[in-house]
């Protein structure tokens, strides 16, 4: 399926959004289809759900960062990939500093890691997320490492220290964070 | 002469210090901690090959309150360090620490903000071993060292001198 036919698949599902084929040299693979942000979830919903479409596989959600050639600077690139279909998709989301995302973790769970990823690394806010903590660098770092300008050869102290045991209080709030984290959607899955 | 020569049986004279010390080189148990590429060559310095059981270091114990060496075998992340310490704070008195490979010693080729430049940050450090990564004879050779150090040093050691 390519790019185009993609986009004529979508444009009957989600009504009055622009989408646009990009280039990649992958495409007879994987159309990449660049969508604007405010029609990123119903495009997604459209994805997962349309007869003939059926990407049930979240793949990856990555971002790029062009600063400063370009503004928007980022770039948020998500794979879809359709398993009984055998066929790939790439949407690619442009948002400038401090855009919130759409999160499409009430389309697919599994998007949720990754998504901390992204937001830990570059700094990217996706809304209705649920449970937006950093994933890679430490709980109380201070910027976010890929993005173009931040200095990559940076000075700082080793932190040596971590608290031995949680206290009671803290386990249990654990607890029911986690278990209220991200209520499941009624439809889906 | 002197003691020796007193009993039937063959008897040696020599000091609690320097038996003791003696004890404690010929049986260093390193802890079971790789962190990056490095681990690699640690693990080849203990195969049949090198053969660290040679010189008594053999035993790669699963547990840090067993050990008696911490080998840093890579480049040790900021996100790492406190489990670094806090696994050399479990081990027992005496302990050491071999910072092997360019990474754990200097930050190596990882000049960035993910990469501690020097695990001698988190802990202290015994024997620095060169070389990315470096060969297991080095570090047998880092272990030899730390054997004379060892059999040079007091037995009552008092606890080093504790960063951060």
């Amino acid at each position: 399926m390519s790019a185009a036919e993609l986009i004529a698949a979508l444009a009957a599902a989600v009504p009055g959004a622009q989408y646009e084929a990009l280039e990649s040299a992958d495409s007879d693979v994987t159309p990449a289809i660049l969508v604007p942000v405010e029609h990123l979830l119903a495009t997604a919903r459209a994805l997962r759900e349309t007869p003939g479409l059926e990407f049930h596989a979240f793949s990856d959600v990555t971002a790029v960062d062009f600063y400063p050639r370009r503004e928007p600077r980022f770039d948020v690139v998500y794979h879809m990939v359709s398993p009984h279909r055998r066929a790939r998709v790439r949407l690619k989301v442009r948002v400038a500093l401090d855009q919130p995302v759409p999160s499409v973790t009430s389309v697919w769970p599994g998007a949720g890691w990754m998504e901390r990823e992204v937001f830990d690394l570059f700094g990217i806010v996706f809304e209705g997320h649920g449970d937006l903590r950093r994933l890679m660098m430490p709980d109380d770092w201070v910027g976010h490492p890929l993005r173009k300008d931040y200095p990559v050869q940076l000075r700082k102290d080793a932190a040596t220290f971590m608290p031995l045991q949680v206290t009671a209080e803290e386990f249990r709030a654990n607890l029911e964070r986690d278990r209220t984290v991200r209520p499941r959607s009624k439809e889906g899955v | 002469m002197g003691l020796e020569t007193e009993f039937e049986i063959p008897v040696l004279t020599t000091t609690v210090e320097s038996v003791v010390q003696w004890a404690r080189k010929s049986a260093i148990w390193p802890v079971t901690f790789g962190l990056a590429c490095c681990a690699i060559e640690m693990m080849a310095m203990a195969s049949s090959r090198y053969d660290i059981s040679r010189f008594g270091a053999e035993v790669f114990r699963g547990s840090p309150r067993q050990s008696d060496l911490m080998i840093i075998a890579g480049r040790l992340s900021r996100k790492m360090a406190p489990s670094l310490r806090r696994i050399y704070d479990q081990m027992p008195e005496p302990k050491w620490v071999i910072s092997m490979g360019a990474c754990a010693s200097c930050g190596g080729v990882f000049d960035n903000y993910a990469i501690v430049q020097g695990s001698d940050q988190v802990v202290p450090i015994d024997v620095f071993i060169p070389g990315c990564p470096p060969r297991p004879e080095s570090i047998i050779y880092a272990i030899v060292q730390l054997q004379k150090k060892i059999a040079a040093s007091k037995m009552d050691q008092t606890p080093k001198v504790r960063i951060a």
